[in-house]
């Protein structure tokens, strides 16, 4: 069953045009890779799903309803999550703060019954912090789990925003390079939680990497852009043999040329 | 002894005071605050009073621009606000202070949203400017609107009663003060620990990611300049009460500066940095008095020269902290309470 589908997305800053027409679908349950060069798109892309650019021309269909212009806290109620390609947590706020916001949209208790800390928003903080351990453990970031985060090595700060994440309860989670920057053993455990995230939570995941054994260990589709254009698409085998995807990332080359 | 602290459950975890030792330390000074008026003098309580009421006005202010980031200069305009609000409807519909007071506040709330709305496209130094524009024009409407303000001349307010009973000292100002100071503490605290206050906090660190995370950006930045100028309403309707008679020049554009200062000096995004705060800027000045007259004795000269010291004082001390201390007294309290938590092993 298709959960996403972009079709013909234009998106251009003044002269530069980011991508021109893109389309894909991603289908409910799957490991979805994109893949591409510096400044290929990438990051715009994810950005159009998750609402923070609007593509001047194209359409974004999540669960079948049109998305397209819709604010991305809008988008994120319907079931989207995203982490940031660079870091972008509540830097002065302790762990369990930052996942506490994971459970904004699910937590009721306004103003009044808040500073009153009465009634619902006592129990609501008691029981939403409970879902928030739950992901702690999952994660295995117990130990850090009062530290503020601005204070943290980058590694964990990569993690604590895949928790984040993933404290909203998404059906779909849209991941910007969650290993960039990481050493072996980082990735490894990362890759587990992906996986995991994926198959035992059952959250669909749309993912940048530029880590190639990565993504083709892991990934049902791959998705290549270069230049803000699809050059190839399908299974992460069929993507290898494309003979666009080899130049792109061979180089300049030309088989054709002189 | 104490060697750390360990909870068995997450609503242990979470609550405000952290130890046993905090909530009897707490309660003893619950008994030193409220016997105050019994062996301070008058003139000393008034002091006392100022503070009380800009704690509550700094508490406001921090949480819009500590806690949820925005700048805001309006500050004296807001407290101005609350203040006339709540003299008209004391005066002119005799209406009981209980009722004047959450008013005025409710009043300067809706006041401080509407301001509020250009926060969603401008930030930092523009903001400023467009409070401190709020400023001016609420400035010009309290001297020129004379049927509700009483213009130059000012409005003279009459001692909260409640039945018989008068507020018509400053030691019986001090229990009314203080009953709603140690309420605006409580609130805000709480306020804080649930999603309201979180999401507040969110949006002064990533604004971006909180949106992304689900926070309507918009609602909660007017939510933010609502209960920020609903204390601050609060604490200016506590003026009018405790001066008597309020004027254009009760609110001067120099007391928003004052409560900028208190929170910087205090600790921006911190109650308790703001209650140190609202303490050390109101006492300044009569220190400095006390230094100046203590002189004055042995070198005449001297006095009129430091005067003037007041304001050259402040400056140099909001420029230190910014430079040596951007997280206030606050955070120095806390460094030095850890350290005694675990002494004599901590390292
Ligand atoms: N907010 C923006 N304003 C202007 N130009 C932008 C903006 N965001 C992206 N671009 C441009 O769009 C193009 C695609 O950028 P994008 O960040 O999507 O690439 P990417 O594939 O994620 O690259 P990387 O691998 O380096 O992260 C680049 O030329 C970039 O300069
Ligand atoms: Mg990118």
């Amino acid at each position: 069953m298709v959960q996403l589908s972009c079709s013909d997305i234009h998106l251009s800053f003044g002269g530069v045009r980011a991508l021109s027409g893109v389309s894909f679908e991603v289908n409910q349950g799957e490991i979805f890779a994109i893949i591409g060069p510096n400044g290929a798109g990438k990051s715009s892309m994810l950005n159009c799903i998750s609402g923070l650019y609007n593509p001047q021309v194209g359409k974004v269909m999540f669960e079948g309803q049109e998305v397209t212009r819709l604010p991305s806290y809008e988008r994120t109620k319907r079931g989207m999550a995203r982490s940031f390609q660079n870091i972008a947590l509540f830097k002065g706020m302790s762990v369990i703060d930052n996942l506490m916001i994971g459970r904004h949209l699910h937590q009721h208790a306004g103003i009044l019954t808040g500073g009153l800390y009465y009634g619902q928003a006592r129990a609501e903080e008691i029981k939403h912090r409970e879902y928030v351990e739950e992901i702690i453990e999952f994660l295995e970031i117990q130990s850090i789990r009062k530290a503020i985060v601005g204070t943290l090595a980058y590694g964990f700060q990569k993690r604590v925003e895949l928790a984040r994440a993933l404290a909203l309860e998404p059906k779909l989670l849209l991941l910007d390079e969650p290993m960039a920057g990481m050493n072996h053993e980082e990735t490894e455990d990362m890759v587990r939680f992906i996986l995991e995230t994926n198959q035992v939570r059952g959250i669909t995941i749309i993912m940048i990497e530029h880590d190639m054994g990565v993504v083709m260990d892991i990934s049902n589709t791959v998705c290549v852009l270069d230049f803000g254009k699809k050059i190839a698409g399908g299974t992460p085998d069929e993507v290898q043999q494309d003979p666009h995807v080899i130049k792109a990332y061979l180089g300049e080359e030309d088989p054709e040329g002189p | 002894m104490r060697c750390g602290d360990f909870k068995t459950s997450y609503a242990a975890d979470m609550t405000i005071f952290e130890s046993g030792t905090a909530r009897v330390m707490l309660g003893l000074f619950f008994c030193l605050l409220f016997t105050l008026p019994l062996y301070v003098p008058g003139y000393l309580l008034d002091i006392v009073n100022r503070i009380g009421i800009a704690i509550i006005g700094a508490i406001g202010l921090n949480i819009l621009t500590g806690f949820t980031g925005q700048i805001s200069l309006g500050n004296a305009a807001f407290m101005a606000i609350g203040a006339f609000s709540c003299g008209y409807m004391g005066t002119k519909f005799g209406l009981p202070f209980y009722i004047c007071i959450p008013m005025a506040g409710i009043i300067t709330a809706f006041f401080g949203m509407f301001v509020g709305i250009p926060s969603l496209r401008i930030k930092g130094l523009y903001l400023a400017m467009a409070t401190l524009a709020a400023h001016f024009i609420v400035e010009f409407l309290v001297v020129k609107w004379e049927s509700v303000t009483g213009g130059v001349a000012g409005l003279s307010i009459p001692a909260p009663k409640i039945g018989s009973f008068s507020f018509d000292s400053d030691a019986k100002l001090f229990f009314l003060i203080f009953v709603l100071a140690i309420m605006s503490v409580l609130f805000a605290k709480n306020l804080f620990r649930t999603k309201v206050g979180k999401a507040f906090v969110a949006i002064r660190d990533q604004a971006i990611s909180a949106e992304v995370m689900g926070v309507n950006l918009l609602k909660y930045k007017l939510f933010s300049f609502g209960i920020s100028s609903f204390y601050v309403g609060v604490a200016g309707a506590l003026i009018a009460y405790q001066a008597k008679i309020i004027s254009p020049e009760t609110f001067p554009v120099t007391v928003a500066i004052d409560y900028l200062g208190m929170i910087i000096i205090g600790g921006l995004g911190s109650i308790l940095g703001s209650i140190y705060g609202a303490i050390f800027i109101t006492l300044l000045p009569e220190l400095l008095r006390m230094a100046t007259s203590a002189l004055a004795g042995s070198f005449p000269e001297l006095v009129n020269k430091l005067a003037a010291t007041k304001e050259l004082v402040f400056g140099l001390l909001v420029i230190i902290f910014l430079i040596f201390e951007p997280s206030g007294m606050a955070a120095r309290w806390h460094s030095i309470k850890n350290y005694w938590k675990l002494y004599p092993f901590s390292h």
